[in-house]
């Protein structure tokens, strides 16, 4: 045990002595969190909507201005033919456009039936659809408005309550998400080069002679990155709270508990990388580069998970991120407690043994 | 240039001596580009529903099924209570609760209007939104439903009618796909640019052999084009690759012209290299250069428009993204490939990452002393 | 002493409040193997860097090859080779390649390199070697091809810091015909070591201590100046007032 503590000790003051390092690691998350908690959103707003109007009657002039009243929308109606939009599109100064055709109005005062025609670019599919699906509504609506005998006789009429989530900010799902996206990487990334530093630097020689139980060294090489971890893990989270007003709904201290646990399996997945490789660089790539886009992918925070096919969301299963971006969107906005998080913790301390016990047998065959 | 071709030899030999780093730089971005699009989907396809069915009626079960049989929603289970169907939502297993008062035939019935309850899992936005205003469609729909019911016949003449058609251009189906595989193309191409060339320099330090090289009377300019050069061979091998993965696995070819797609995929890693070199002139080992750049490059893939719209960001927002070279480039990628934009199209983009170029490798060239 | 080919005069380097190089004076002649000793941290490595311009100096004036270090340090890295006291060959690169890229960044031609590798590899005898990897060698003949390499373009000055650490006896015997191969042929060698028994090889040593010359002289002046009758002792009698000790 004192044999530990001396050995912690000498991996603190290596920690310790490189302030850069230091001040990087603990620096580049926050400014993340904020940065991204600002300004992600899976929200489609400030769309520049192209309008042709070649009908200029009252109908038309109408349904423009609830457009224009929307927040959605930002009209330009300096096009007056088909072909600037062409142009327009090709240039990307334009990404959808609606159309009224000649005698729009009196065709839906005569004949109850008028035509409007909406092109998207369908190069971000996302707006595409949201463009469609806005614009339709307003449609609808304003045609019910303008129909007579709107009044039904029967009315069921729904009353939505947006739980979680009552003012329905657009990042919400994304402060979860990246908390566990940026922890996930920066502790996976930390001990990834702890081992193999020594490897490289040959230093690792005199570790080997030494009296130290193999499992003291991989323990003693995570334990400073533990607790600067978890330094960091409290800055962001008060940062969540504080600068982007994220209601904790939940038991800090169960989120500190998981939030551990998390950060313990991060730093055993990194020492497994540390001993399966032969040099920072490789290390390094693997952990940072290699994780990068998987980790963003398949927390499931920006793409939906069941949308995938069966072998991703089996992939998904063995990437720990994925299972505490569940664990802090139950603690942290639905303020659940352990009983509906349990088996994703379960999970975790999983991973974590697994991945100790893949890093401590690979160590052990550098010892031979 | 004789010295140039010197340095050249030796970092292409370093380079493919290295299979590991090799292996990296040409098949794992080949992997994701042809696995990753298949998991990069937004599209709102089922959106859970908890039924809580208070009044067991005619009408309540119609409007179940209705709900049901839409296509947008999977009725999971039908809960005795909210409070029973809120724990589908906590768990994650429902997006949605319907909750349909007691009463509510015989109060529709009687006074022509009733409440029903819509309680949403509003954390994931999209899902939110979208699901919602299904619902409420579906709602809508059901009650011209039984107002025709009633009534039995339509009255023609006094209601009138919008037609509304849209057409997605460059993808009529608006499918993922033509949005997404772009993207991890660029992100491929910057993770490689960005990253490996971060790393070298910085080993070089870490080695102690840049002290050999500084003792000796390379130009400094030379010495970072004799590390950039090589990285954008590779980058740009990897950008074929990219392009053959995406037309055999996606069905997905250039529009545009091929030799504007190179001209700016070729403009495009000069600026991340420089990147990469720049960050390694001012880092002093790999952790500190792969955590500097990796704080760049989480902000260029998640800021620029690769996944998410650049417009809805806030103002400030948009202009950090018109700082990072990767929204020009992403943008432009689109434009050629999948509208076919031509170069008067795309000027403008071409001059930005011309001057990104320029100003980091200069600050590059600038920032590595040969004498401290 | 009419060609001087390192002329220092009190140079000085300062980093913050801490003197590592203090008013240093001394030249160092054409084809001289001159010896510079002095105990961990003393100053030897910083001056041997401000003299191969790696570094700038803060005060004092000092030419190499008749190059000022303040201004000229590219014409001077022209002129000199330089070995460090970590080993800086590429150790992903084979001999060969070590040479001919070393070659090439000093402006020699394919056809020259060619020539001169052939000639140096048969000359270590590392035929058998000469397309492994450096990494693969053995410390000794690492230092060995690292000295060569340093001297591969034929420059006026070759700067060793510490090139015997860790080396055994018989090479370093080695190590040191190579050295006096290379002045004879007219190349200046510049040393620093810790091995007392190489100082005697050198023609004039310089001892410093705490950041100042304390002394410089043929080692013989220097043995009968202190009255003793070995390299040691005089190191010893110098040193041992020393305030700094390790790096």
């Amino acid at each position: 045990m004192k044999q530990l503590l001396v050995f912690i000790r000498k991996e603190f003051f290596h920690v310790f002595r490189d302030k850069r390092t230091l001040l990087i690691m603990f620096g580049l998350p926050v400014v993340q969190i904020v940065l991204f908690g600002f300004a992600l959103t899976s929200e489609v707003k400030n769309i520049t909507l192209t309008v042709i109007d070649q009908a200029r009657d009252v109908n038309a002039t109408q349904i423009i201005n609830k457009i224009k009243s929307s927040s959605y929308f930002i009209v330009d109606e300096s096009a007056v033919n088909y072909d600037e939009v062409t142009t327009a599109f090709k240039k990307g100064t334009a990404k959808c456009a609606l159309i009224f055709p000649t005698g729009f109005g009196n065709d839906l005062q005569h004949a109850g039936q008028a035509q409007v025609q909406i092109l998207t670019d369908g190069s971000d599919p996302n707006m595409a659809k949201t463009v469609v699906n806005y614009l339709t509504a307003i449609l609808t609506a304003y045609q019910q408005e303008i129909s007579p005998g709107t009044q039904l006789p029967y009315r069921i009429i729904p009353e939505q309550r947006m739980l979680y989530n009552e003012e329905g900010n657009g990042s919400l799902n994304f402060i979860p998400g990246v908390m566990a996206l940026v922890l996930m990487l920066v502790c996976t990334a930390l001990t990834s080069v702890a081992v193999v530093r020594e490897k490289e630097l040959g230093t690792m020689e005199i570790l080997l002679v030494s009296p130290f139980k193999p499992l003291l060294v991989l323990l003693a090489k995570a334990v400073p990155y533990l607790v600067l971890s978890l330094a960091n893990f409290t800055l962001i989270l008060l940062l969540a709270v504080f600068v982007l007003d994220v209601d904790v709904k939940g038991s800090i201290l169960l989120l500190f508990l998981v939030s551990t646990l998390f950060i313990i399996a991060c730093l055993s997945i990194g020492l497994m990388i540390s001993n399966t490789t032969n040099s920072q660089q490789t290390a390094l790539l693997l952990s940072m580069m290699g994780m990068m886009i998987p980790t963003l992918i398949f927390t499931g925070f920006m793409f939906p998970l069941e949308n995938m096919p069966w072998i991703f969301q089996w992939i998904s299963y063995v990437v720990p991120s994925r299972w505490y971006f569940l664990i802090i969107k139950a603690v942290m906005l639905k303020g659940l407690g352990f009983s509906y998080i349990w088996k994703e913790t379960l999970v975790l301390l999983g991973m974590t043994v697994v991945a100790l016990a893949v890093a401590l047998k690979n160590f052990k065959i550098r010892l031979s | 240039m004789k010295v140039l071709r010197f340095i050249l030899k030796k970092e292409f030999r370093q380079i493919f001596r290295d299979k590991t780093i090799l292996a990296m730089m040409l098949v794992m971005p080949t992997v994701q580009l042809i696995i990753l699009p298949l998991a990069m989907n937004f599209d709102v396809k089922n959106v859970n529903v908890a039924v809580v069915d208070n009044d067991h009626s005619t009408l309540s079960q119609q409007l179940i099924n209705k709900v049901g049989a839409s296509g947008y929603f999977r009725i999971i289970t039908a809960s005795p209570s909210f409070h029973e169907a809120l724990g589908y939502i906590e768990r994650e297993q429902a997006d949605v609760v319907l909750e349909i008062p007691p009463g509510f035939e015989r109060n529709l019935v009687r006074e022509g209007a009733q409440h029903v309850g819509v309680s949403i899992d509003a954390i994931n936005g999209t899902k939110a939104a979208l699901g919602g205003s299904y619902l409420l469609n579906v709602i809508a729909d059901y009650n011209q439903h039984i107002r025709l019911n009633e009534r039995g016949k339509y009255v023609p003449g006094k209601g009138v009618n919008i037609d509304i058609t849209y057409s997605n251009w460059y993808n009529p189906l608006a499918e993922y796909r033509f949005y997404v595989v772009p993207a991890v193309m660029v992100l491929l191409l910057t993770l490689i640019a960005g990253f490996l060339s971060a790393l070298n320099i910085v080993r070089e330090k870490e080695m102690g052999t840049i002290e050999q090289i500084n003792v000796t009377p390379i130009k400094k300019w030379q010495f970072i084009l004799g590390k950039l050069i090589p990285f954008w061979v590779v980058g740009l091998v990897v950008f074929t690759l990219a392009l053959m993965v995406a037309r055999v696995v996606y069905g997905i070819w250039p529009v545009g012209s091929f030799a504007l797609l190179y001209l700016f995929a070729a403009v495009y890693l000069v600026a991340m290299l420089g990147f990469g070199l720049l960050v390694s002139t001012y880092t002093d080992n790999q952790l500190q250069a792969m955590f500097v750049a990796f704080f760049f490059v989480m902000i260029f893939m998640l800021m620029s428009g690769l996944f998410t719209a650049v417009d809805s960001m806030p103002r400030w927002a948009q202009g950090i993204a018109a700082l990072t070279p990767v929204t020009h480039f992403v943008k432009v990628v689109r434009m050629i490939v999948l509208k076919g934009s031509g170069f008067a199209d795309v000027q403008k983009e071409l001059l930005y990452l011309v001057v990104f170029a320029i100003v980091l490798n200069s600050w590059a060239i600038w920032n590595y002393r040969k004498t401290s | 002493m009419s060609d001087k080919v390192i002329i220092c005069e009190a140079l000085t380097k300062q980093f913050g409040d801490f003197v590592a190089v203090n008013h240093i004076s001394f030249d160092v002649g054409k084809g001289e193997i001159f010896g510079f000793l002095g105990a961990n941290g003393a100053g030897k490595t910083t001056a041997m860097r401000i003299l191969c311009g790696l570094s700038y100096p803060s005060s004092g004036k000092a030419t190499v090859a008749g190059f000022d270090v303040y201004k000229q340090q590219e014409s001077i890295k022209k002129n000199i080779g330089y070995m460090s006291q970590k080993f800086s060959l590429y150790e992903n690169l084979t001999v060969l390649e070590n040479i001919e890229f070393f070659g090439g960044v000093y402006g020699l031609s394919s056809a020259e390199i060619r020539r001169r590798s052939d000639r140096l590899v048969n000359k270590l005898g590392l035929t058998q070697e000469a397309k492994k990897l450096v990494g693969a060698l053995p410390l000794g003949w690492k230092q060995k091809l690292a000295f060569s390499v340093a001297i591969f373009h034929d420059p006026q000055i070759v700067f060793l810091d510490e090139p015997t650490g860790g080396v055994d006896p018989i090479t370093r015997r080695q190590f040191w015909d190579m050295i006096y191969e290379a002045a004879a042929a007219g190349i200046t060698v510049f040393v620093t070591t810790h091995y007392m028994d190489e100082a005697e090889y050198c023609n004039r040593i310089t001892v410093m201590v705490d950041g100042k010359v304390e002394a410089l002289d043929t080692p013989g002046h220097l043995k009968a100046k202190f009255g003793v009758g070995s390299m040691d002792e005089v190191f010893y009698q110098l040193a041992r007032g020393a305030k700094r000790s390790a790096d």
